[in-house]
């Protein structure tokens, strides 16, 4: 698992040194498998003064990312609790679709992002409507749904750390991933 | 705004430190409590320093005076220079002077295993007579857990309501692109990372056993429910279908969870089985169903729903069924927790631009405003539903507060470096 996540990301690496004319259609990157291989645990359950804590330490690493198509944004933003896909955004969801049929093996993470206002649960059920307002609009356009996941980060990942309405506007959105 | 600072939980071996303390804000003493606001009957005690606690690892009275303030009950009186210990007998006269109503007394003695006999006395100042002993035997380790465990006592004792000091409280933090979760005393002391992890964590949920937490990670590059067993480390991943899986809440039997997930579309409640088996939909309306949270019998399940065009909460029967209404006012109420003693209910409501912590008395509906600050998060309720817990900003840095019930008295428990958030206050302690 290690070797076949470290070999991925030796050739994404490769792949990122690579003049932009290399033809990706065939490139079976690693995807979403690229999970958390670095999850660690160790027991201080206990701790120097012989107290139990009942708590022991656990790492987790960070994990990969894929490609997807070449030139073409993947992100798509949205209005103030709406979860209407702006026309302007319509030319990018049909680059990703014309991806996606090209590419039958490729699977996409739609992620939905909400700006920082509210609870941190209510923002991830937001962030999920707009990933499956997305997602409906490239079904539609007659991507399977099985190379397809939509899922939320809610307000947990900001792009825009400031507070003003153009940073918040940023922030409302959904990242089209591989 | 009156703020009494109180810096509990020093070492006596790092006393010259407290020198430096003046001038920097030392990173082991990890949380300060701030008391803001006073309460209407605070009763007066007295808790003197106890016998040996200089060459003891924790200071006994200071966390158990903090413990007292934090719950609005009580006004911790300065004992002075006094030399007494739960065998003494007290000269009443100076105690009456500063009109205290109770006194407590003790002593920490090391035992040649290396233990410790905690030992305390509580009086009653006005009667002039003996009220109750304390008695507990405790590793190094312990010391905090027991000076929680008297302050209970003496709640229990003063107030006739059993206390929740001796439990514990979980949060998550963010320093960098760090997140941590952790597990600490009530009062937001002596914390113990549970897990990190470069993805953030959300929702931790004691089980009521204490020994369990589930949470939200998204170390998957989406969110997923696991469950985490505290003493071994050891985790699963207990809802991690397709799409998002989220906030769980435990129910009372601790043998399943309530969960978001949004399999199907959209984000429906599910009851899961933590021995296996498919998850069963609650749910049905389209939209949003979230935030589950159960009554203390087990028998109802608050949630919120956005099916009437605005996110509410509605309770339905835990097994699923027809879903009541309970939150009329506001346009955006959420973060639904229910008192262990089933008589309030906790959340958060937006009024103008403002996300405030609420509390409605679930008998007569009635709600009450709690803070006016304007970035309240989850709250929850202490284990003897007396006081909550709270994420909120305060002074630009996401902190965590606890406040009585009517609102008076709030304390900080205010971490050193990175945001803190997402508390659950878990179970008493045994």
């Amino acid at each position: 698992m290690t070797k076949k996540f470290l070999a991925s990301l030796l050739f994404v690496a490769l792949l990122a040194g690579c003049a932009s004319g290399v033809k990706l259609d065939d490139v079976p990157v690693e995807d979403k498998s690229a999970t958390s291989s670095g999850v660690s645990t160790q027991g201080i359950g206990n701790d120097q003064n012989g107290a139990q804590t009942g708590v022991s330490g656990v790492v987790v690493d960070k994990s990969g990312s894929g490609i997807g198509p070449v030139g073409v944004a993947h992100v798509v933003y949205f209005d103030y609790d709406s979860f209407v896909v702006r026309a302007e955004a319509r030319p990018v969801i049909e680059n990703h679709a014309r991806f996606l049929q090209a590419n039958k093996q490729r699977k996409a993470n739609l992620e939905g992002h909400t700006d920082e206002r509210g609870g941190r649960e209510y923002n991830l059920a937001l962030g999920q409507k707009r990933a499956e307002s997305v997602r409906q609009a490239l079904s539609l356009l007659g991507v399977s749904d099985s190379q397809l996941e939509a899922v939320s980060y809610g307000k947990e990942k900001p792009v825009a750390q400031g507070s003003a309405e153009a940073d918040l506007a940023k922030n409302r959105r959904v990242e089209i991933r591989y | 705004m009156k703020l009494v600072f109180l810096r509990i939980g020093l070492l006596s071996c790092l006393l010259k430190l407290l020198v430096l303390s003046a001038l920097a804000v030392p990173a082991w003493a990890q949380f300060r409590v701030e008391v803001t606001g006073v309460g209407m009957t605070q009763l007066p005690v007295v808790i003197a320093p106890f016998k040996g606690e200089a060459a003891a690892p924790q200071k006994l009275a200071s966390i158990v005076q903090a413990d007292l303030e934090r719950s609005g009950q009580f006004k911790g009186l300065a004992a002075g220079s006094v030399l007494l210990d739960e065998t003494s007998r007290p000269d009443w006269s100076p105690w009456r002077q500063l009109s205290a109503e109770a006194l407590v007394a003790g002593s920490v003695t090391r035992l040649a295993d290396g233990r410790f006999d905690v030992r305390a006395r509580l009086w009653d100042v006005v009667k002039g007579q003996e009220k109750s002993d304390f008695k507990d035997t405790v590793s190094a380790g312990e010391l905090r857990l027991s000076a929680h465990r008297m302050a209970d006592w003496i709640y229990q004792q003063l107030t006739g309501t059993p206390g929740a000091f001796a439990s514990r409280i979980s949060y998550v933090t963010k320093a960098g692109d760090r997140y941590s979760l952790w597990i600490a005393d009530s009062d937001g002391e002596n914390s113990k990372s549970a897990l990190t992890s470069p993805e953030p964590i959300i929702s931790p949920s004691w089980s009521p056993s204490g020994t369990q937490l589930a949470y939200v990670s998204f170390e998957l590059r989406k969110p997923v429910v696991y469950v985490h067993e505290l003493v071994t480390g050891q985790r699963r991943a207990v809802a991690n279908f397709k799409g998002s899986n989220s906030a769980p809440a435990w129910s009372a039997d601790g043998k399943s969870l309530a969960a978001t997930l949004s399999r199907d579309g959209g984000s429906q409640l599910f009851r899961i089985d933590l021995n296996g088996g498919e998850p069963r939909r609650l749910s049905s309306s389209g939209g949003i169903n979230t935030e589950p949270a159960f009554s203390p019998d087990g028998s109802a399940l608050f949630f919120v729903s956005d099916r009437g065009g605005s996110p509410q909460i509605y309770r339905m029967p835990a097994q699923g069924g027809p879903a009541e209404r309970v939150t009329f006012s506001g346009t955006y109420n959420i973060s639904p927790a229910v008192s262990p003693d089933g008589r309030w209910l906790a959340y958060v409501s937006r009024i103008g631009g403002a996300f405030r912590l609420h509390l409605m008395d679930l008998a007569s509906g009635q709600v009450t405003a709690l803070t006016d600050t304007s970035a309240d998060e989850r709250p929850s309720f202490a284990p003897n539903s007396r006081l909550l817990v709270y994420a909120t900003i305060f002074q630009g840095r996401e902190s965590l507060m606890t406040t009585t019930l009517d609102g008076r008295i709030k304390a900080r428990l205010a971490g050193q470096g990175g945001d803190i958030r997402e508390p659950h206050w878990g179970p008493v302690r045994k």
